[in-house]
């Protein structure tokens, strides 16, 4: 219902602007209704900051500020011991930004970060898109129940998910190792071997996050012109065809947000490795934001401060990015 | 010519992929009332042959009804807290003029694109200062403003009409009462969804919980469940699966019963 009446709401054009609205434009006019939509204005204004402040206070301690300081840190040398006095340590410039990439563990975890994305976030679109395409077809009884299975995992709490997938792996009497046995195939220790373990965290992340893609894909997929499609069968383009030119650029801003929000999700994992592997084995599973927290837990917090915005940016440029290639067309 | 082909063969492709979404799932509840013996046997067995509830009663024999009770209180304040700072917030942002408003939508927009990884050593260090560090308002204070929250409760209150302002004001309703007595009833629909996705979040958190808690009697669910499973229990399955259930059951409870508010409320955010 939220979604209807808003998105339809949404879409009518905004109330014209009314006297109380409009008012401090008219300031200067001495004429009596002006001043009477002043106090109103004035009313309005004053009840406008009083909603506001709750918020605005607490945001403003506890995310706007903590963001400042962040940025501050990253080019100190604050460590564990100045937690008292978190403004008296020395300004060193970019040297935790240099030594962070000077770091082969730091580089091992960006490494490993880089392929989490560019494997993860692919696989997470294209599962979600093709639930999405199947559910939308059209008199398909039980939609509900299917789509409320595939966002089962999504609902769930990443450890108790990660515990439950570890004892999936295990090399001897592993669900996925016992399956693979009735087919012959004598499967690795998944998470112990440095070649699968990565491998395997992608594959839980695509299983955990690809019902997110699928929902908003199938809200996506509602602005798609079925009478588009039908005369393109008529004309005989096969389903592929179909799906290349009518449906992909019907959804194509649909496909933008999912591409950016995965992305922006995937260039932060954590929870996995640190649930999972620990990191391991030999560091192939240590992620960029794993290793933050363990530069944290060594309480060099400025050598994470500059860790962590430097995910930052490489999310901002990632979406950037994202933003003018899918733009283009 | 497209509806018709082969419904059947979606229906096959649709339920394996189900089977094979949901069966970590089922394997984690099976699993959790299965004795060890039978947890570490070649090749693993389906059904429990001999059900137990030992590994749930080992669980609360360490204090799991207190992470429990943790995991409650604090996503029921933090839930509440987003509820009533983010629907006043997003009010005044929908239909009020006033100060710094744009700068203030501006700042809250840029700050839903910073990971909380950049945050939460500084959250960490102010919360030290403050005198909070492993405490239980020190799990809720930094989550109860979220700019998702805010951008939600906007959207919303954009959809509904204008007119109540005006009438609410030729009435002679006072301009903050308009929003508690006009507005406010009408948010149902706006809270159920918001409520259910800041409760799951609170639910599901880990990163400051771990930063924070520092003993068990601060600890959530998930972080007690991460420590156990890192720990020397690692290979205590039974224990493990047992505590993982605990942790999923409750939220799979909520989204069966309210499955369509989750699913509103991530289309919804996806949309806009």
């Amino acid at each position: 219902m939220t979604t209807q009446s808003a998105s339809s709401a949404a879409a009518l054009p905004p109330p014209s602007p009314t006297g109380s609205r409009g008012s401090h434009r008219g300031r200067g006019s001495a004429s009596r209704p002006g001043r009477r939509r002043g106090h109103r204005a004035a009313a309005e204004a004053r009840a406008g900051l009083l909603l506001s402040l709750p918020f605005v206070v607490l945001f403003g301690i506890f995310i706007a500020w903590p963001v400042l300081q962040s940025m501050f840190m990253s080019f100190t040398d604050m460590r564990i011991t100045d937690i008292r006095s978190p403004f008296a340590v020395d300004f060193v410039g970019l040297d935790n930004y240099i030594a962070a990439f000077h770091d082969p563990v730091f580089r091992r975890a960006a490494l490993n970060t880089g392929v989490f994305v560019l494997v993860g976030v692919p696989l997470t679109i294209i599962a979600g898109l093709s639930a999405a395409i199947a559910l939308n077809r059209g008199a398909l009884k039980l939609r509900g129940l299917f789509r409320m299975g595939f966002y089962t995992p999504v609902v769930t709490s990443i450890v108790a998910v990660a515990v439950v997938w570890r004892f999936l792996l295990q090399p001897e009497n592993g669900l996925v190792n016992t399956v693979l046995g009735w087919v012959g195939i004598d499967g690795p220790n998944w998470l112990g071997d440095e070649r699968t373990a990565l491998l395997s965290l992608i594959v839980m992340a695509v299983w955990r996050n690809f019902g997110t893609s699928m929902v908003i894909f199938l809200a996506g997929l509602q602005a798609v012109d079925r009478g588009l499609h039908e005369a393109a069968a008529l004309d005989g383009a096969n389903a592929w065809q179909r799906f290349r030119n009518i449906t992909i650029p019907s959804i194509r801003p649909t496909l933008l947000f999912v591409l950016v929000t995965t992305s922006i999700g995937y260039l932060q994992f954590f929870e996995e490795p640190f649930v999972m592997t620990g990191g391991g084995p030999l560091n192939s599973t240590i992620s960029a934001s794993m290793y933050t927290y363990n530069q944290f837990g060594f309480g060099n917090y400025g050598m994470a401060g500059a860790m962590a915005y430097l995910t930052f940016i490489v999310i901002g440029i990632v979406t950037l990015a994202q933003f003018r290639l899918m733009r283009e067309k | 010519m497209i509806e018709r082909r082969s419904p059947v063969l979606t229906y096959v492709i649709l339920t394996a992929f189900l089977l094979l979404v949901i069966t970590p799932f089922v394997w984690m509840i099976l699993g959790s009332v299965k004795t060890q013996g039978e947890l570490l046997r070649v090749p693993p067995t389906w059904l429990p042959e001999e059900p137990t509830w030992d590994n749930f009663r080992r669980l609360f024999d360490r204090p799991f009804g207190h992470y429990f009770r943790n995991s409650t209180v604090v996503a029921i304040a933090v839930t509440l807290g987003n509820l009533i700072f983010s629907s006043m917030f997003g009010y005044a942002l929908a239909h009020l003029t006033f100060p710094f408003k744009r700068v203030l939508f501006v700042l809250v927009l840029v700050c839903l694109m910073i990971p909380g990884l950049v945050t939460f050593i500084p959250q960490y260090v102010l919360v030290v200062n403050m005198g909070l560090a492993n405490t239980i308002p020190a799990l809720i204070l930094p989550f109860l403003v979220q700019p998702f929250s805010v951008f939600l409760m906007r959207q919303f209150f954009l959809g509904l009409p204008r007119e109540l302002l005006e009438a609410g004001r030729i009435d002679g309703v006072g301009e903050v009462a308009i929003f508690f007595r006009i507005y406010l009833p009408l948010a149902g629909p706006a809270f159920a969804t918001l409520g259910i996705l800041t409760f799951l979040g609170s639910w599901n958190n880990f990163l400051w919980p771990l930063v924070v808690s520092s003993s068990e009697s601060t600890y959530t669910l998930p972080v007690a469940l991460a420590l156990i499973s890192t720990g020397q229990n690692q290979t205590d399955y039974g224990l493990l699966l047992a505590g993982a259930t605990l942790v999923v059951l409750p939220i799979l409870l909520v989204f069966l019963f309210f499955q369509r508010y989750f699913i509103q409320g991530i289309a919804t955010s996806g949309i806009k």
